[in-house]
């Protein structure tokens, strides 16, 4: 187990590192950097904000005091020649530094601001799949061949291959307009969320059914369910108890993939439905070559994506005995 | 002579007979095999009818007489489409392209001369540019499928090059290279990549001038660069279950070459489950492009995507008026073509690879 | 009047590719506290007989047929499936061939048996581990609380199949059905799971049916044998009597193919020619005629009932039209 945990952990740092390093020396290799189209600024405005992104320090600076985990200008730690009032601060703090953009904002103002509308959302949108997917794909696996698992697949199949944003355009025709049910964008209640949330599940609400659907059929032709009606167990006991756990074991793994799913879906959900989320200032970002934002938005995904799929890894290995960590 | 034929008894049958029977019993080839389970799976087989009948319509858009995807019309609003038999079509058709390779303008020159400046009626109703949703269609699938093949065929090198190593070398290497693959499966990649794209957008003008790279190859380049994982790992399981398989180990005993078992065994082998996952990861890149496309990130006007005709649509979605066409058939095209490909890969895989059978 | 008494039982599975008879007109009769063995091999019918009685036939595409089967005074035939649910693993329960796959891997062994309890006898969780424990320990199985909390893949397959009787036993149910009990177990093993069997019988007064491919296990153990071919009931008899006299030719070829400590080890050791029929396409007549030795044409045409083997003392029946001459011939050789 602690093994298992060190390992992942040292290769999550490798990869981390890596991802950090070429995207910090890409951005700092950018042509003119990215104040090109500020091109009316006066000398004096230049070198001002050149100096508050210490542009004008050496790059290997520059990359140490990104990321960190001391702080490199004048309020450093003392031996390294700042005063001691801000000893840390660079990524591995947890400090992506200022926007590049958004002048009077750090990047963390930033993400702390969207973060909690952005995961809100996600949890809605992994809870319509999961409740979704599941019922769906059990129903379908236990009437197998009949109509209800024909056009059950059928939408699966459709919901797999549409676009999610094609899925919200009708969503918001149907139920905003033809049907007024929900408001047509913007943030702040229920009702807000819904219609995006099913929007953003949907695709994955469709892979889950089908996984289900495959997992159930091939667990309940197993011999132990056969004992399990032997022993006389009612029909529910024997398929929520005895079918259920092995028949969901697919989709606890697809868990993982469904988030980092989610979160690149919600890229284009929050920009239909104009919430202002962690994903739109990230497109933002990148149209606007805010490059810390972005930066930024991307180690903090990465993290997030990573330690999900460590804790998807963990809850499997709780769910089947037979697996053990260190048989990796 | 003798002690031969009573070695080898055949039943009192004649070496001919036995021959012959042997030659009728000899099993079907796996793509003939395979050829005839799709043809019995009805809707993989007209899936692939239909994505054939596609790619041809996408293939003659140059030749086709429909009106011209960006000539604009000074209109307010976007109009609906119109029926075929109020209007079949008219004489307003104007060449007007962004700049077209030199086949596809040899094509439109020809179409000029067939036609003339007759063009079909905007049976599927123009944008709010006034530009006709329906030629949009079918020019922008020339650029979705494009951009899905090639990225496509980016990937099955990478993968495929990848996987077959690993597999072949066994041990630690291929403990190390599977466990990269596995790390780069947990990170969103599609964020690396649009962050990658918006620095290569700033080099856009030197990578073209210098290298002759253009937006676009970069733009493949980058997606095909991130959907090899798959493919990569499939091609390594399926080559270290046949390394060990009994039948490789038959054709060593029996004498077989190193470049023998490598091209007449194992390729083939491999080949059908590449082919299926090519299938599934077509739509796949399809999705993506339109992904990007969307956020802007993708193809850029003039050029029409499928993913560019999409934002249109939901942009022009708004509460007081529903022009429903600019919805509903381009989503009705890529909903129809993803879904066709999806079910063709299903299709596909259950045909080539009978193991996974009913396992969706 | 018996326990179980099933009459005229058929099953059936209708197929895309046609229906196949998988048993056909099975009719027996099993007393309280008796073993019953059933012998046949793989594909005779066996085991699809006794998932009729527990009304476990998949359907579709399994139809089953009978004039009655009843148990304990009530036709199983005319019962819900609500009180036929109740019936198994309380009253009726049964043990499968493979213990390695047959109990869930996801669940504790305690959870797979206490839930047994729970649902026949309404027991809190509690009540019914101290009682699980218990029929642990009396199938053998050393720190039997500990072994609550374990997984199977945790325990060796012997251990497993002692499991999966004490679960069978935990209702002490009138009748057991043990589905190729020692089938998937080392030999050393086997000989142990079945005097534990015999043990259990004698102490609970439980009546077995013993299916069973191995002869050397019925004889061990049973104490009446019947014999199934294709589908079919083809001789019924106590054991001793078999054994020393088997006249239905399946049944001395199945006699003849087991190897014996006295018999000369160079001679080869008999098999049956042949392969078993295609239950979709039964010969007429006896199906066994086929790779019979002792075949004539009247074989292979009409019905073949269980008939009683005239000059014999002991209550036993064969289906075959050569019986006598068959019985005549052994019987004066001894």
């Amino acid at each position: 187990m602690t093994r298992f945990l060190l390992r992942r952990f040292m290769w999550f740092a490798i990869t981390l590192f890596t991802v950090v390093t070429i995207s910090f020396f890409l951005m700092r290799s950018v042509r003119g950097g990215p104040f090109d189209t500020d091109r009316a600024l006066n000398e004096a405005v230049r070198i001002n904000i050149e100096a508050r992104y210490h542009l004008d320090w050496p790059l290997w600076k520059q990359y140490a005091h990104y990321v960190g985990p001391f702080n490199l200008d004048r309020h450093g730690p003392e031996f390294l020649g700042g005063d001691g009032s801000d000893l840390f601060g660079g990524v591995l703090t947890g400090d992506f530094g200022p926007s590049f953009r958004y002048r009077d904002y750090t990047v963390n103002d930033i993400i702390a601001q969207s973060l909690p509308i952005s995961a809100l959302l996600g949890t809605v949108a992994m809870m319509w799949a999961l409740a979704l997917g599941i019922t769906t794909g059990m129903l379908s696996a236990l009437r197998r061949g009949s109509g209800l698992d024909i056009s059950l697949r059928l939408a699966a199949t459709g919901g797999i291959a549409l676009p999610n944003f094609v899925i919200a355009g009708f969503l918001v025709i149907l139920f905003v307009f033809l049907v007024p049910l929900f408001p047509v964008a913007g943030w702040g209640s229920l009702r807000h969320m819904l219609l995006p949330g099913f929007a953003l599940g949907a695709p994955f609400a469709a892979y889950i059914s089908r996984l289900t659907r495959t997992g159930m059929l091939e667990t309940l032709s197993q011999d132990h369910i056969r004992t399990a009606w032997a022993k006389g167990l009612t029909p529910r006991l024997v398929i929520m108890r005895h079918a259920l756990k092995g028949g969901i074991l697919p989709v606890v793994s697809y868990l993982g993939p469904a988030t980092a799913g989610i979160l690149t879906g919600s890229l284009v959900i929050e920009k239909i439905f104009y919430i202002p989320g962690t994903g739109s200032h990230f497109v933002n970002s990148a149209l606007n070559r805010d490059y810390t934002l972005s930066m930024g938005v991307t180690i903090l995904f990465t993290v997030l994506v990573y330690s999900l799929n460590l804790v998807v890894d963990l809850a499997y290995t709780l769910l089947d005995p037979r697996i053990k960590l260190e048989d990796e | 002579m003798r002690a031969n034929n009573e070695r080898w008894d055949l039943a009192g049958r004649d070496m001919e007979a036995l021959l012959a029977e042997a030659a009728a019993l000899q099993g079907e080839s796996l793509w003939q095999d395979a050829r005839r389970r799709l043809r019995r799976n009805r809707t993989a087989w007209w899936s692939l009818l239909f994505l054939l009948a596609f790619g041809l319509l996408s293939l003659c858009a140059p030749l086709l007489p429909i009106p011209s995807p960006v000539a604009l019309d000074l209109q307010t609003e976007p109009m609906p489409p119109i029926a075929p038999w109020t209007e079949f079509g008219n004489h307003n058709y104007t060449r007007e392209y962004w700049e077209l390779s030199a086949i596809d303008s040899a094509a439109v020159d020809l179409r000029a001369a067939i036609f003339d400046d007759w063009q079909t009626g905007s049976w599927m109703g123009r944008d709010s540019k006034g530009r006709d949703i329906l030629s949009r269609i079918v020019w922008g699938s020339r650029t979705s499928i494009i951009v899905a093949l090639i990225a496509t065929l980016c990937s099955l090198a990478i993968g495929v090059t990848y996987g077959a190593f690993s597999g072949l070398s066994g041990g630690r290497i291929d403990n190390l290279m599977m466990r990269i693959v596995d790390v780069l499966y947990s990170v969103p990649f599609i964020f690396v990549v649009i962050f990658l794209i918006t620095i290569v957008n700033e080099y856009r003008t030197e990578l073209e001038d210098n290298w002759g790279i253009g937006r676009e190859t970069v733009f493949y380049l980058v997606i095909g660069a991130i959907y090899w994982l798959t493919m990569a790992r499939v091609v390594r399981g399926q080559v270290l279950s046949l390394k060990n398989s009994e039948f490789i180990e038959a054709a060593r005993v029996l004498g077989a070459s190193t470049r023998r078992i490598l091209f007449v065994h194992l390729v083939p082998n491999v080949l059908s489950i590449v082919i299926v996952y090519l299938t599934l990861t077509i739509p796949a890149v399809m999705l993506f492009e339109a992904f990007l496309s969307f956020l802007g990130l993708g193809i850029e006007p003039p050029k029409v995507s499928w993913g560019l005709l999409a934002v249109d649509g939901t942009e022009a979605i708004n509460p007081l008026r529903i022009f429903w066409w600019l919805v509903v058939f381009p989503a009705a095209a890529m909903g129809s073509v993803l879904l066709a490909l999806n079910i063709l890969g299903d299709g596909l895989r259950d045909a080539l690879d009978p193991k996974l059978r009913g396992k969706d | 009047m018996a326990l179980l008494d099933v009459q005229n039982l058929s099953v059936r599975f209708d197929t895309q590719d046609g229906s196949v008879r998988a048993v056909d007109g099975v009719s027996f009769q099993l007393e309280e506290g008796e073993t019953l063995g059933l012998v046949g091999e793989s594909g005779s019918g066996k085991s699809v007989t006794n998932l009729a009685l527990m009304g476990l036939v998949p359907a579709p595409p399994g139809v089953v047929q009978a004039d009655h089967i009843n148990f304990a005074g009530r036709d199983l035939l005319t019962l819900t499936a609500e009180e036929l649910r109740q019936l198994r693993g309380n009253e009726i329960s049964m043990i499968f061939q493979d213990p390695m796959t047959s109990l869930n891997p996801l669940l504790t062994v305690g959870r797979q048996l206490s839930e047994v309890l729970e649902i026949h006898q309404g027991l809190s969780r509690r009540e019914a581990d101290r009682l699980c424990a218990a029929g642990l320990a009396d199938v053998g199985i050393p720190e039997p609380e500990t072994r609550l909390a374990a997984y199977p893949h945790e325990l060796s397959g012997g251990m497993r199949q002692r499991v999966m009787i004490a679960m069978a036993l935990l209702c002490k149910p009138r009748v057991l059905i043990a589905d190729e009990p020692t089938t998937a177990l080392d030999v050393t093993i086997q000989a142990q799971i079945l005097e534990l069997m015999t043990d259990l019988r004698e102490r609970h007064g439980t009546a077995i049916i013993l299916i069973t491919h191995d002869l050397g296990v019925v004889a061990g153990c049973a104490d009446r044998v019947h014999v199934m071919y294709a589908g079919r009931l083809v001789e019924t008899a106590p054991t001793a009597p078999l054994f020393s006299l088997p006249v239905h030719p399946y049944t001395r070829g199945l006699l003849a193919s087991v190897p014996t400590l006295t018999g000369d080890p160079t001679s080869a050791l008999s098999s049956i020619e042949g392969q078993p029929p295609d239950l979709a396409n039964l010969p007429a007549g006896c199906a066994f005629a086929p790779r019979c030795d002792y075949a004539e044409t009247r074989c292979r045409s009409g019905p073949m009932p269980l008939e009683a083997i005239p000059g014999e003392s002991a209550p036993r029946t064969v289906a075959c039209l050569l019986a006598t001459e068959i019985a005549a011939a052994s019987g004066g050789a001894r």
